[in-house]
């Protein structure tokens, strides 16, 4: 196997260029390297200009996500040698706008996370004194799988509905409202009802499934989203069994 | 409180669909497109006529074909928004795509109706 290998990175600075280009760079290929740490020798040793984001290295943070041969990937889990001979083409994420190079903008998302009321919601608090809401194992089992997500936003990048329709609430945002909606601990059931069973919410998705297949941590937001249209489906005939509510 | 557009309720004929055909439909075609030409399987015309005859067959073949006809109403329905790029024409789309599972229903209901 070669010791170097090419990568194609696009580039797009918006004071020069108004499209975004492709730079090829030549970085070493270590059987411990990941495609961050070619991204890194490159913006230590060879062209300080790239930019990109990146913290942890090890799967945690989620900042590192971006289209790598075509396929979302988080860069610090994607290595070297799984691409050898190369060339690698480094993109940015994509349904996203782009800052620069690497960048993209993210704050759609971080809205949509906030609009899902991703927190406990109680009816009424207990008081400190009365100590912690206790839940079963069997209770955290409900939820765990949901709770693993690290908004690295490959999901979003994946998803050709959120590509075409950028009101959709997307797969990350609508897994972690599941999450909540199935902790033992949680009340806002209903609260987060009205939109997630909106037409940018459970209802948008169409059951494409390239979320899952592009989530790193094994989140499934596909199935969390089927699991809410029965519940909201349920809903919605009890709404004309019941039309006063259901309490 | 759930919103009273008919998604949810189009998406339960959609899912009913998809599982039963899923589950059935190869049953159906083991039989009838495998097992019986290549002779496997031997039932004479007259107990597969008695068979559909009874009201249980009936209730099953009309339950099978009207949820697997709106499944693929709703499938083709988001195929034509999404892989078309024409929701824009949504209404028009609904009528045809539902529009024509609800016809085929009712071809299905004619035609058991029809059975000697």
């Amino acid at each position: 196997m070669s010791d170097t290998i090419i990568l194609h990175v696009a580039r797009y600075r918006p004071e020069i260029e108004t499209e975004p280009t492709f730079q090829e760079y030549q970085t070493p290929c270590r059987k411990d390297w990941v495609v961050l740490d070619a991204l890194n020798y490159i913006k230590d040793k060879v062209d300080g200009t790239l930019s990109y984001r990146w913290s942890c290295r090890m799967g945690i943070c989620g900042s590192c996500g971006m289209t790598v041969n075509g396929e979302p990937k988080l860069t610090c889990a994607a290595f070297l040698t799984d691409y050898a001979p190369g060339p690698v083409r480094v993109e940015p994420l994509r349904n996203f706008p782009i800052v620069r190079d690497l960048v993209i903008e993210m704050s759609d998302f971080m809205r949509k996370l906030v609009q899902v009321k991703p927190w406990l919601i109680r009816a009424e608090e207990k008081p400190l004194s009365e100590g912690e809401y206790l839940q079963t194992p069997e209770e955290l089992d409900e939820y765990k799988q949901f709770s693993m997500c690290i908004n690295c936003m490959l999901c979003y990048a994946a998803c050709p509905v959120y590509g075409l329709e950028p009101h959709f609430i997307g797969p990350a945002a609508l897994a972690l409202a599941q999450r909540y909606n199935l902790d033992s601990r949680d009340q806002g059931g209903r609260e987060r009802m009205e939109l997630l069973s909106d037409h940018t919410g459970i209802w948008g998705c169409t059951f494409v499934g390239e979320c899952t297949k592009a989530c790193p941590k094994s989140v499934d937001p596909a199935a969390a989203i089927q699991r809410y249209k029965l519940k909201a489906a349920l809903e919605w005939f009890k709404s004309f069994l019941m039309p006063r509510g259901t309490s | 409180m759930a919103k009273k557009s008919l998604e949810p309720f189009l998406w339960t004929l959609f899912s009913a669909g998809g599982v039963l055909a899923a589950l059935l439909i190869p049953i159906h075609l083991f039989l009838f497109g495998l097992a019986v030409p290549l002779g496997w399987a031997h039932p004479s015309y007259e107990h597969l006529l008695s068979l559909l005859r009874h009201p249980a067959t009936q209730g099953y073949f009309f339950v099978l074909c009207t949820l697997a006809l709106f499944h693929s109403a709703h499938r083709f329905r988001y195929t034509l928004y999404d892989g078309l790029q024409i929701k824009h024409l949504n209404e028009v789309i609904n009528v045809l795509c539902y529009g024509g599972a609800i016809v085929g229903s009712v071809w299905t209901v004619y035609l058991l109706w029809r059975i000697p």
